[in-house]
Order: structure tokens, then C-alpha cells, then sequence
């Protein structure tokens, strides 16, 4: 298991590194291919690892629980005696489901990509870029302790932004990535804190001592406040906020939506599947600890609840195909993290037996396979007309039928109709809330429904509403076979992947247990989503003015939704004009006239000073010897004064 | 009457003072020099004075007399050649014009 | 004399002197440079394996390889010599990069002349990492500062005149200080009625240095040392220096000489008067917090890309100062980490941006752009250099800055933790104005349609950026090593003397 352990990070490394020194060498096709057989060599290795893991009765105690395994952990950086960064691989039942999701998805994406970005130039880079992020995501979620996370979490931003920057002759692509990294970089800062509060205060890093004894956490911590808050709580709410980064939670999301300048694999990858989920990860990481802190949870729920409302809304307005996806992850994410914070009831114990916790883990497996297929679904489509908007697209079902019917999967399964896999998840996740407070059900339930809405209102926009209108002879085509092939696959896996017991898999405590269908709240959340469906249906299927009658009955609202209620703009604000104008630029001032002119005053005076003295210097010999005179006359009368 | 040091210092005070004045109020370079001589001429005679009346067993004064008239010698032989090369150079031996050599 | 290991990082910059001036032609020049720079580095990392066999087998002195030689016996000056881990590392640090400096010299003009001088100062370098007599140690600073002003004023661009002279007079005014400071220790490092002494190892070991004076001497060498560290407010020498400077007296500078100045102020400063550091650290740590993010933002705005990385290095260098500050083992192995990643980290950086401007004649982003598809290979060690400096794992500049957060959180009480917490913050402005950098400059459509005709990367300059890439990786990859050697070096007396951990 070590060995495998080891080869899992070691070959995606090992790809980046070949395909990026020695990549301009290769052809297209070696590149590419070399890229797929090394993350198909992975995936093997981690279906291998989890399969043994869950399935294997030497992985579970006696009890029926399943074991935490350190399969290595090696010192990298000692800071104290307690303080170290270790590099090892903890597989437990969230990172062998983590191993899983990230290779499948990855894998699935090389493949897609040898058809995507067939002829782009710098596909070798493309590949190289992909391995480093595969390599990065896989040592996030196999951390041992937080900061080999904390090393995972920067490499996947790193990766991010070479990816989202990849046509980086584009300018929007540049900045793009620019925004992505310093306002998950902003948000990491956040996560570092969180980080030295805590060890600071625990003198450990390592995830195990911390989660298997959180007790021992809480007397650590010993009451230690700061500005009326525990210092437990600011560390927790600290790291939250790292993964609010990297989450794209409000306010921090707006890097998100922006991120759809990169390829449309990646966007599938990096930017619905995995990375994003980090942080639903990191929380589930540290679950136990945050079971601890009541005020941390809540402030997880009120930010995931107000980001999943926020985020819905936003959706229903976009024109740009990739946008409207972009806020759906956002939303969804927003479901995982909600999911969490309910299954804390305050008093250090999970309530409904940290059902919220299971179902936020299921929905981030279900959503991995249905949001990557949705994506890549896009991709296609952008592939055959060369546009990101669904005005360019409307009725496409006739000429891309594959695409069609896997899109309309990929849109039931995100709605909640069952028997596919979104219904299931996002079940267990509305059960959790009713069963926290009726309020958040509901608020949870409503944003179900505008889910359902804003998918169907994009499945229809793009494969009905008119007839397809043929521009410059060019006619849509079917995607390539390597693109078929992923979005098959991920269509299939999101009609079945509800039946799964997950309950046998992933808990909180790592003990199974069955899971079973809430039928009141499954009953209401169906007829929400019907209804939803049945509104998209009347409104956008068919060529009609419903869509511009809406738009004028609420036109306040349709701008701000339009505009995503100005974040970006206030941002730009706030950066432009408050960080740049009011501090960097003062700054700059300041160093070059002031404290640079100080130096430089220095000097002048002292060259002025010189030249005035040297006047005296008049090369008059008769005025040297006056002053002489005059000076030794004045010596004399005060040595004679001195002396009587 | 006996000539006391003081009848003899008088002189050369007067001697030294007009040399002061000469050195300051000239401005022909040779009429500076002959100042200086002045000046130079009046020490030499103190010298001399102090010697005859306060250590008449002791020669120092005298040697010390003779020293300074050598030197004398010597630095009115650099300074009218230093003139006469100014003199050369600028057609004039004005003082006040001479300052090229300041700062 | 020569048999300790030591003397011969004084005699080889000399023999090379000496082969500079016999030689008739660029080729041997350039042969000098590079088998010169290479006997260093060979020799660094010789003494580094013997000196890690020394400690494995137990040798727990202070400082190894001991050495002293009667200079000026009335005033007791010697030439002492002794390293520990950090010299070591300082030593190694300083031979990467004359070796680099030389590739990145490779055309120069009046290479002689030039090389005459970069290795004298690189001699000053040398011999300052290695000596532990006060006095010897200055006269050794002073030899590294000098040919500065020549290198700077001749071989420079720009308002090069003015740059020289400003550099020059504020290090000056730096040694004033640092005179002053260091003949204070000197009257003061011997018990009354003893020998007095200018050496490091006996003066720490009499202690004789009444707090009082400690009071006055410690300002006097921390600032005489932080003005080369480019510590606020005496930073303004460093854009100004490094802006006109030529490619490799800028490396050298702001990778090697800009260590003198941390060096120093943990050497003498703090070692030999922990009681009025710890007292007086507040001072210095307000100065060096406020270095560390007004770098930072400063850099933020700038257009001249030696200007952006010349703040940087205010910002960086900064938090060298302000670890040390912090007194206790994990922030000053910080601390010498991060003067390790920052000197490699910036001496690539300016290699790069001397070859950039070399090949477009302007050094303002502004009118440049798209170069990545102009010159890909220097654009990509730019991109590289630029993720080390923000601080990417798995470079040089996460491990060091990581180490000194972790070691400055330990202090408990506000001041501290406000302060640490500001400097944390400079991880995001560094974020801010590398990606300003690296997306006007690299990325983006072609700004300027003549740049279309430039050629990528010549071989030597391969060579040299290599080099420092391959380093700057080797630290982020494997930083325990490097931590390991240094973090032998804080002998826990200081920390008693400080009541500190």
C-alpha cells in the first residue's frame, strides 16, 4: 500500500516534470497520450487503494469502524520539537473518496482534452500544467496535517492560475487568472492565520492528534479570547475563510465566475470537481474540531446559506453558458457547506448523527460526476459553434443528439429528479437542515428550486427555444470520440451513483450506517423541482416575450441578478482605488519624496553649506591677513582677560 | 642715560607695525614682499635684543637671527620668482587681481 | 596559515585578481571568472560536507575551522577566522552567485576591468563571511562596499552618477555608525584591568559589555548594519543602486551584500548584546514591520521592473531583520533562510531582467508585453523566479517565510502578534505586484511590434539561470537540510542570556 501510496503522488510529479522540460520537444499526440497513460496509471493505482481500503476488513477495527492509516509520513521542514511539516499520505474515508473522485474526473479530462484541444498551441504545456494540478490536488486531500494542506492548497492555486491563464495572449484570460490567485491568495492569508492560531495554541499540525481528541484541543485552547471571541473561534473562522477562498463563498467568490477564461476541461477539473471542493474538504477535515465551536459552525451555515441563495439568483441571468454553470458550482458548493455547519448542533456532538456530514460528502462525490459532466456537456457544445453565449446555440438537439441527451442528464441530476444521483445527496442534505431548523430547510428547499429553474432554463436555451439558425455555411457538428467518451461515461455514472450506500462509506466518525430516504422531504423537494421545471418549460421552450415580459416586471432585479449585484464592481473599488489610489500610490510618494528627499536633503545641504563657506576662501591674501590679525588681537585680549 | 630694551623694542615695534600696514594696505606684489621683509627684519632684532640683554651668556638668540636671514634669503629668492613668472603670465602684479587660486 | 581551510576563500578571489590582471583577452578573462567562481563553489560545499562530518561526529563548538594570525599586535587586531552553520551557508550562498554573476557578465564591456573589480568585492565578501575579528570583519565590509561606487559609476546605466554616489555615501554613513558601535564593543570587551579584544567568540564569552553601553552600542551597529539590510528609513539607497547598476553588481548585490547587513546585525548585534536587544527589539521591530509591507506596497506601483524588485527586496529583506528580531530559534532560521531564498531568488531576477533589457532597451512594463512568445525560455525563469518570490511551495520562498510566521507567533503578547500578523500580510501584496508584473510583461498581446525580431536565451545565460533555479527548488524542496544546518548554530546561551525559550 506504501508503494502505491507513494506512486499515486509520484507519477502526476514525475509527468509534469517530463512534459514541462521536455515537452517543446514532443509531439502533440506523445504529449498527450504520455499525459493520459500517467493519470491512467494513477487513477488504476488509487481505484486499487480505495477498493483495498473500503473493502479490506484489515482497514476497519473490530468495532466496525474504519481506521485512520498513515501509509507514510516524512519529516520535510522541523520548525520546534512539536512544530513539523510533514509530507505523508493519510487515507481515510474522505481522502479515499477524495482519491477517487480527483483521478476519475482528471482522467477523464486528459481524455476529453486529446479531443478539445486538439492543434492549440502549447498543448504539451496544457498537459504539463494538468499533471502539476493532479499532483497538487491529490497531496491536499491526502494531508496528514494541515499545513502539507496548506502546501497542496497554494500548488492548486498555482496550477489554477497558470490554467485559467493558459491562452495567455488573451487579456481577459491574464487578468482572469490574476484575480483568481490574489483573491484566493487574500483568502489563503486567512487560512495561514487560522493555521499559527491553532498550532499555536495545540503545538501540533497533525490532523489525527487533533481530530481523535478534540477535548484535548478545548483545554488546550483553555478560554483564550481575543476581541470578544474565543481564540478557538477566530482560528476556526480563520481557516474557514481559506477555504471560503478557495470555495468561492461570498464575499469571496468573484473569482470564480471569471475563471471560465480557461479551457473548458479545466473548467471542469479544477473549477467544478475538485479544487473548488477544497474547502468543503478542509472543513470536513477538521470536523471534529469544529464540532467544538458552535459560533464557527453558524458562521458556515449563514455564509453557505446566503452564497447558495446569492449564487442561484445570479445564475437565472446569465447570457454566458460557462457563467451560468460557474454560479450553479458556487451554489452547490454552498449546499456541501451548509451541509456541514447543520450537522453541528452546538453542543460538541453532531446532531442526527452527523447526517449533514454524510450528505455533504455524498454531494460532493454526486456533484464531482454530474457538474464535470455539465461542463464538459458545455464544452462541447462551445467546441461545435465556437461561443460561449446560448444566444449563438438555441436548438441545438438535433445536431448534437450525445451531447443532448447527456446534457439533460447531467440537468435532471443537478435538479434533484430521481432516480438520478443529484436527488439523493441533495436529499440527505435537506433532511439535515429541516432537522437543524425548519427555517434553513426551507431557505435550502427554495434554492433547490431555483436550481432546478436556472438549469432548465439553460437546457432549454440552448437545445430548443428556436430553430438553429446556420451561420456561414458552418454547420454544428457532433463532438470527436475522445470527448464522447467522458461525457458518456459521466452520464452513466450520475444515473447510478444515488443507489451507492454511502452511508457504508463515508461518516463522521467512520462508523457505517444505512442511509434512508426522508419521504416527506423528498416528496416536497420533487414537487419543488417539477414545478421549477414545468415554469422553465412554459418559458424558455419555445420561442416566446414570457422571458423580456419578466425582465420588465422586475427590472431592479434583473440588473442586479444581471450583474451579479455588483461585487466585481465594488471590488474594483475597493482595489483600484482605495488600495491603489489611496495607499500604494501615497506610498510611493512618500518613499520618493520624503523619505528619499530627506537623504537627498542630506546632501544638498551640505553641498550648499560647502559652497557658501568656500567664499570666505577669496584668494585675497590681504583679507587672509586681516582675519589673521583680527583673530589673534581677539586671542590676545581673551587670554588677557582670562588672566587678570 | 642707559639705553634699557625698551628703547630698543619700540623701534622694532614700529618697524613690525609698518610692515603690518605695507602688507595690508599694498597692492604691488614687490611692495608686499618688502613688507614682509620688514616684518621678517623686525623679529630678527628681537631676537638679537633678547639674547644681548636676558641670556647675554647664550648664543641662541643669535644663530636662531642668522637662521631666519637665511631663510629669509631664500624665500624673497622663490617669491620674486613666483612674481616675475605671475608677472609673465597676467602682465601685472596687482594682488587683488591675483586670484585664480582661490576655493 | 594556509592550512586552514578557511584562509583560501580570502586566496583564491586573490589569485584570481592576480590571473585578471595577466590576462590579454576576453576568453581568458571569462576562463579566470568561471574557474575561478568554480574553485569557490567547489570549496564551499568541500567545507560544508566536512563541516556536517565534524558535527555528526560530535564536535559541538561554537564555530569550527578556528584559525587566528597576529595583524596589529598594540590594538590586538588579528586576522581570526571561524565558521558555523550560517557562515557556511552564507559562504555557499555567496559562491552560486559569483559563479552565476560571471555567466551573466558574459559580454561585457571592459571586461578587465570590470572583472577586476566584482571579484575584489567578492574577495570583501569572502572574507567578511569568515571572520570573526571585529576589526578584520570591517575592514573586509568596507573592501566589499567600495568597488560598488566604481562598478555602479562606470558600468552602470541610467542616472548612474547620482546612484553611486547615493549608494556609496549612505553605506558610508551605515559604517560611520558601525565604526562607532564596534570600537565602543572593543573598549568594552574585556573586564576591567584584562586584555581587551575584538574577537566575536571571547567578547560573547566575557559578556563584559554593561548594559548602559549596551544601551548606545546596539543602535549603533543594528543600524549600521541595517542600512545595508535596507531597513526603513535608510532603504532609499537600494532602488535607486540596484535601478542603475549592471546585471551582475546588482545579483551580487542585493543576493550577497544586502545578507552582510542581516549577517551582521544577528553576528554582532544581537550575539554580542542580547540584553539590549532584547530590550530595544521593539524599536527595530516597528522598523522593520513597516519595511516589510511599505516595500510591499511601494512596489505595487512601480513601472521600472529593477524599481519593483528593488522594493521587493525592502520588503523581503525586511523580514530577514524583523526575524531576527523576534529572538528565539524558529524565526532566525527563518531568518537565514529567507536571506538564502531572497539572495538566490533576487539575484535570478535581476539576471533575468538584465538579459530582458539587454535585448528590448527598456526596463518599464509598460511598454513591453506579450514577451513569453517572443523569449519563452526567459520568460518561463521569470515566471519561476516570480512564484518562488510570492512564496510557492516547493521554492525557496514558502520555507523561509513559512518558518519566520511560525517563530514569530510564538511571542504571546499584542505588540508582537500585531506586528507578526502585518508582516504576514505581505504574502498577498507580494501576490499583488508579481502578477502585476509577470501579466503586463509576459503575458498579453505584443506591445511593441520590434520586439518580435529578439532572440531568446544565449547559452551562458542559460547557464546562469540554471543555476539559481536549480538552488532556489533545491531549498524549497528539501528545506530541512538547510534548517537543520542552521538551526545548529542558535547556541542555546543567547537564548538564556534572554530568558527566552
Amino acid at each position: 500500500m506504501t508503494t502505491l501510496a507513494i506512486l499515486i503522488l509520484a507519477i502526476p510529479l514525475f509527468m509534469f516534470l517530463l512534459l514541462g522540460l521536455l515537452g517543446m520537444k514532443m509531439s502533440h499526440k506523445l504529449a498527450g497520450w504520455l499525459g493520459c497513460l500517467g493519470m491512467g496509471t494513477t487513477l488504476v493505482l488509487a481505484y486499487t487503494t480505495a477498493f483495498t481500503y473500503y473493502f479490506d476488513p484489515e482497514y476497519t477495527s473490530e468495532i466496525g469502524q474504519r481506521l485512520q492509516v498513515l501509509l507514510f509520513n516524512e519529516t520535510w521542514l522541523q520548525f520546534t520539537e512539536k512544530l513539523v511539516i510533514n509530507i505523508g499520505f493519510l487515507l481515510d474515508p474522505i481522502s479515499a473518496l477524495m482519491l477517487v473522485v480527483i483521478t476519475t474526473i482528471s482522467f477523464l479530462v486528459h481524455l476529453y482534452s486529446l479531443g478539445y484541444m486538439e492543434g492549440e498551441k502549447g498543448f504539451q504545456r496544457y498537459y504539463a500544467f494538468l499533471s502539476l494540478f493532479s499532483f497538487s490536488m491529490l497531496l491536499l486531500v491526502v494531508a496528514t496535517n494541515i499545513f502539507q494542506m496548506y502546501i497542496g492548497w497554494e500548488l492548486v492555486g498555482a496550477s489554477s492560475y497558470l490554467l485559467i491563464g493558459f491562452y495567455y495572449t488573451k487579456h481577459s484570460a491574464v487578468s482572469a487568472s490574476k484575480k483568481a490567485f490574489i483573491v484566493t491568495r487574500f483568502a489563503d492569508l486567512g487560512f495561514l492565520l487560522g493555521i499559527l492560531i491553532l498550532s499555536f495554541y495545540t503545538e501540533t499540525f497533525d490532523f489525527i492528534t487533533l481530530t481523535s481528541n478534540p477535548d484535548a484541543v478545548l483545554t488546550r485552547f483553555g478560554g483564550a479570547t481575543f476581541m470578544g471571541a474565543s481564540a478557538l473561534t477566530w482560528a476556526l473562522i480563520l481557516i474557514f475563510t481559506g477555504g471560503m477562498g478557495k470555495s468561492a463563498m461570498m464575499p469571496l467568490h468573484i473569482w470564480l465566475p471569471d475563471a471560465m477564461e480557461g479551457p473548458t476541461p479545466v473548467s471542469a477539473l479544477i473549477h467544478a470537481a475538485t479544487m473548488v471542493v477544497a474547502g468543503v474538504f478542509l472543513v470536513a477535515r477538521m470536523f471534529p474540531v469544529y464540532l467544538l465551536d458552535f459560533d464557527a459552525t453558524l458562521f458556515i451555515v449563514c455564509v453557505g446559506g446566503i452564497t447558495a441563495f446569492y449564487a442561484a439568483m445570479v445564475a437565472c441571468t446569465q447570457i454566458d453558458i460557462k457563467r451560468v454553470l460557474a454560479f450553479s458550482t458556487i451554489s452547490q458548493i454552498a449546499f456541501m457547506m451548509v451541509s456541514l455547519g447543520v450537522a453541528s448542533d452546538g453542543m460538541g456532538i453532531p446532531s442526527h448523527h452527523g447526517l449533514g456530514y454524510m450528505a455533504s460528502m455524498f454531494h460532493m462525490f454526486t456533484h464531482a460526476m454530474f457538474k464535470a459532466l455539465l461542463f464538459l456537456g458545455a464544452g462541447a457544445l462551445i467546441h461545435a459553434v465556437h461561443s460561449n453565449d446560448y444566444t449563438a446555440m438555441h436548438g441545438l438537439r438535433k445536431y448534437m443528439p450525445i451531447t443532448h441527451v447527456t446534457f439533460l442528464i447531467g440537468c435532471l441530476a443537478i435538479a434533484g429528479i430521481p432516480p438520478f444521483s443529484g436527488f439523493f445527496s441533495k436529499d440527505e442534505i435537506l433532511a439535515a437542515c429541516y432537522h437543524w431548523h425548519p427555517f434553513i430547510g426551507l431557505w435550502m428547499s427554495m434554492v433547490a428550486g431555483l436550481t432546478a429553474f436556472y438549469m432548465f432554463r439553460l437546457y432549454y436555451l440552448i437545445f430548443w427555444w428556436k430553430e438553429h439558425k446556420v451561420e456561414h455555411g458552418h454547420t454544428p457538428h457532433e463532438a470527436p470520440l475522445p470527448m464522447r467518451i467522458p461525457l458518456i461515461f459521466l452520464a452513466a455514472v450520475s444515473v447510478v451513483a444515488g443507489f451507492i450506500p454511502f452511508g457504508h462509506f463515508v461518516t463522521w466518525d467512520r462508523m457505517p450506517y444505512d442511509i434512508h430516504l426522508d419521504l416527506a422531504v423528498a416528496g416536497s423537494s420533487i414537487g419543488i423541482a417539477l414545478v421549477a421545471i414545468f415554469i422553465a418549460y412554459k418559458m424558455y421552450c419555445h420561442e416566446n416575450n414570457a422571458p423580456a415580459k419578466m425582465k420588465a416586471a422586475l427590472p431592479a432585479l434583473w440588473d442586479w441578478c444581471h450583474h451579479r449585484f455588483y461585487w466585481d464592481e465594488l471590488y474594483m473599488f475597493i482595489t483600484h482605488k482605495i488600495i491603489f489610489g489611496l495607499i500604494c500610490k501615497p506610498i510611493a510618494w512618500f518613499d520618493r519624496h520624503i523619505i528619499d528627499g530627506t537623504m537627498d536633503a542630506f546632501a544638498i545641504v551640505t553641498n550648499k553649506a560647502s559652497y557658501a563657506i568656500r567664499g570666505l576662501q577669496s584668494g585675497q591674501v590681504q583679507m587672509y591677513v586681516w582675519v589673521y590679525l583680527i583673530g589673534a588681537l581677539l586671542l590676545a585680549a581673551v587670554g588677557i582677560i582670562c588672566v587678570f | 642715560m642707559e639705553i634699557t630694551l625698551i628703547y630698543w623694542l619700540v623701534p622694532t615695534l614700529v618697524m613690525f607695525c609698518c610692515g603690518v600696514y605695507g602688507f595690508i594696505t599694498r597692492k604691488n606684489m614687490i611692495a608686499i614682499l618688502i613688507s614682509l621683509e620688514l616684518m621678517l627684519n623686525a623679529v630678527d632684532i628681537n631676537f638679537a635684543l633678547f639674547n644681548r640683554y636676558l641670556h647675554p651668556e647664550m648664543m641662541e638668540g643669535m644663530f636662531f637671527t642668522l637662521f631666519a636671514i637665511a631663510i629669509a634669503a631664500a624665500e624673497t629668492a622663490v617669491a620674486i620668482a613666483i612674481i616675475l613668472n605671475i608677472f609673465r603670465s597676467v602682465k601685472n602684479v596687482d594682488v587683488q587681481g591675483i586670484d585664480q587660486m582661490k576655493f | 596559515m594556509f592550512s586552514n581551510i578557511l584562509i583560501y576563500f580570502v586566496v583564491i578571489p586573490l589569485l584570481m585578481l592576480a590571473g585578471l590582471a595577466l590576462c590579454k583577452n576576453i576568453k581568458q578573462i571569462r576562463a579566470v571568472a568561471v574557474v575561478g567562481s568554480l574553485a569557490l563553489t567547489a570549496l564551499s560545499v568541500y567545507l560544508l560536507v566536512d563541516f556536517l562530518a565534524l558535527r555528526a561526529a560530535g564536535d559541538t563548538a561554537p564555530m569550527l575551522y578556528l584559525g587566528s594570525w597576529e595583524w596589529f599586535g598594540p590594538l590586538n587586531i588579528n586576522l581570526s577566522v571561524g565558521v558555523d552553520g550560517i557562515s557556511i551557508a552564507m559562504l555557499l550562498l555567496s559562491s552560486i552567485i559569483v559563479f552565476a554573476g560571471s555567466f551573466a557578465s558574459w559580454t561585457i564591456d571592459q571586461p578587465k576591468e570590470f572583472f577586476l573589480w566584482l571579484i575584489l568585492l567578492s574577495t570583501g565578501v569572502f572574507g567578511f563571511f569568515i571572520s570573526i575579528d571585529l576589526f578584520t570583519m570591517f575592514m573586509f565590509y568596507e573592501v566589499a562596499l567600495i568597488p560598488m561606487y566604481l562598478l555602479i559609476g562606470v558600468w552602470g546605466s541610467g542616472r548612474k552618477e547620482y546612484s553611486a554616489m547615493k549608494l556609496t555615501l549612505m553605506l558610508m554613513g551605515g559604517s560611520a555608525f558601525l565604526m562607532l558601535g564596534l570600537i565602543g564593543i572593543y573598549y568594552h570587551s574585556a573586564p576591567v584591568g584584562a586584555e581587551r579584544t575584538w574577537d566575536l567568540l571571547e567578547i560573547a564569552r566575557n559578556g563584559s559589555i554593561s548594559t548602559g553601553w549596551q544601551y548606545f552600542l546596539f543602535p549603533m551597529t543594528f543600524v549600521g548594519f541595517g542600512v545595508l539590510g535596507a531597513m526603513f528609513p535608510f532603504h532609499t539607497w537600494s532602488p535607486d543602486g540596484h535601478a542603475s547598476a549592471p546585471t551582475a553588481v546588482s545579483m551580487l548585490h542585493a543576493g550577497v551584500l544586502m545578507k552582510l547587513g542581516g549577517y551582521g546585525c544577528f553576528r554582532v548585534a544581537i550575539y554580542l548584546m542580547p540584553e539590549a536587544a532584547h530590550d530595544l527589539a521593539w524599536i527595530f521591530l516597528v522598523l522593520t514591520g513597516i519595511s516589510v509591507v511599505y516595500g510591499a506596497f511601494s512596489a505595487c506601483v512601480q513601472t521600472d521592473l529593477k524599481y519593483i524588485n528593488a522594493y521587493s527586496s525592502v520588503s523581503h529583506c525586511g523580514l530577514v531583520l524583523f526575524a531576527i528580531l523576534m529572538l528565539n530559534t524558529t524565526a532566525m532560521t527563518g531568518a537565514i533562510m529567507q536571506m538564502l531564498s531572497h539572495g538566490l531568488m533576487t539575484a535570478l531576477f535581476f539576471a533575468l531582467i538584465g538579459q530582458i533589457y539587454g535585448r528590448t532597451h527598456t526596463r518599464d512594463i509598460t511598454k513591453m508585453g506579450g514577451l513569453m512568445q517572443i523569449m519563452p525560455y526567459l520568460s518561463v525563469c521569470y515566471v519561476i523566479a516570480g512564484m518562488a518570490s510570492l512564496g510557492l511551495p516547493g521554492l525557496s520562498g514558502f520555507v523561509a517565510e513559512m518558518t519566520i510566521f511560525v517563530g514569530s507567533f510564538a511571542h504571546t503578547d499584542m505588540f508582537h502578534r500585531v506586528f507578526t500578523v502585518l508582516a504576514c500580510c505581505s504574502i498577498v501584496i507580494t501576490a499583488v505586484y508579481i502578477l502585476r508584473v509577470v501579466g503586463k510583461l509576459l503575458f498579453g498581446p505584443v506591445q511593441d511590434e520590434h520586439h518580435r525580431q529578439l532572440t531568446d536565451a544565449t547559452w551562458w545565460e542559460r547557464v546562469s539561470t540554471v543555476t539559481l533555479i536549480v538552488c532556489v527548488a533545491a531549498i524549497g524542496c528539501f528545506p530541512n537540510f538547510f534548517a537543520n544546518l542552521i538551526r545548529a548554530t542558535f547556541t542555546p546561551e543567547i537564548f538564556t542570556v534572554l530568558g527566552l525559550n
